[in-house]
């Protein structure tokens, strides 16, 4: 039994620790378009509870890269959080909405 | 012909009276302009999330219509001099938006029926 295989199995520290992986998960879940994945295809501005979702505390607009929504549907959300806004359902400028 | 939605706030000061007077003037308006009205809803006084001419909260509705652009025009006007609206949209539905509608109308429904 050699040495590198206790320690990838980690029981023992040695010299050539780091030439193994160490044991961490790096899968991060993969981010998906929720739109796409359940077939909505119209965005209501009148419904704000749902919009809440896409913005941040302070009521911007979240990017696609942290919602994974894709292009098409990230304009269609933008689009109507402003309708949202205009009507005021929800707030243009908040602190602490979540 | 194409279906619109326009959704307004009335000043939250009105008695009831005078809301269902404006909401009657502007459904004989759209309707003088030979347009169909398909669908209307009182969401009632609701908060707003910011104050609009001082005003905290206000009496929201919904209209859906058939018609031709040309109404939004006139209507839009009448929306601007009337001192009892504070804001409006209107919006012109697509296809997908027609569908969603249809099922809210449904919910809406089957909600009063239950």
């Amino acid at each position: 039994m050699s040495k590198i295989d206790e320690q990838s199995s980690g029981k023992k520290e040695g010299e050539i620790r780091y030439l193994t992986p160490l044991n961490i998960d790096t899968n991060t879940k993969k981010k998906y378009c929720r739109f796409k994945r359940s077939g909505i295809k119209y965005i209501d501005y009148k419904d704000p509870d749902f919009l809440f979702k896409f913005v941040n505390e302070q009521g911007k607009i979240l990017p696609r890269r942290l919602t994974g929504t894709s292009l098409k549907y990230q304009r269609k959300v933008s689009v109507a959080i402003k309708r949202a806004r205009h009507l005021a359902l929800m707030p243009y400028v908040g602190d602490l909405l979540k | 012909m194409s279906n619109y939605e326009t959704v307004f706030i009335l000043n939250p000061v009105l008695s009831e009276n005078q809301i269902e007077e404006a909401v009657k003037k502007y459904e004989s308006l759209l309707e003088s302009k030979k347009c169909k009205i398909v669908h209307k809803e009182d969401w009632g006084l609701k908060k707003l999330a910011f104050t609009i001419q001082n005003k905290n909260s206000g009496f929201y509705h919904l209209l859906e219509f058939e018609g031709n652009g040309e109404v939004i025009n006139d209507l839009e006007v009448e929306f601007r001099r009337d001192e009892r609206v504070m804001r409006f949209l209107t919006v012109k539905l697509d296809v997908h938006a027609k569908e969603w509608a249809d099922k809210r109308k449904k919910r809406i429904q089957s909600k009063v029926k239950a």
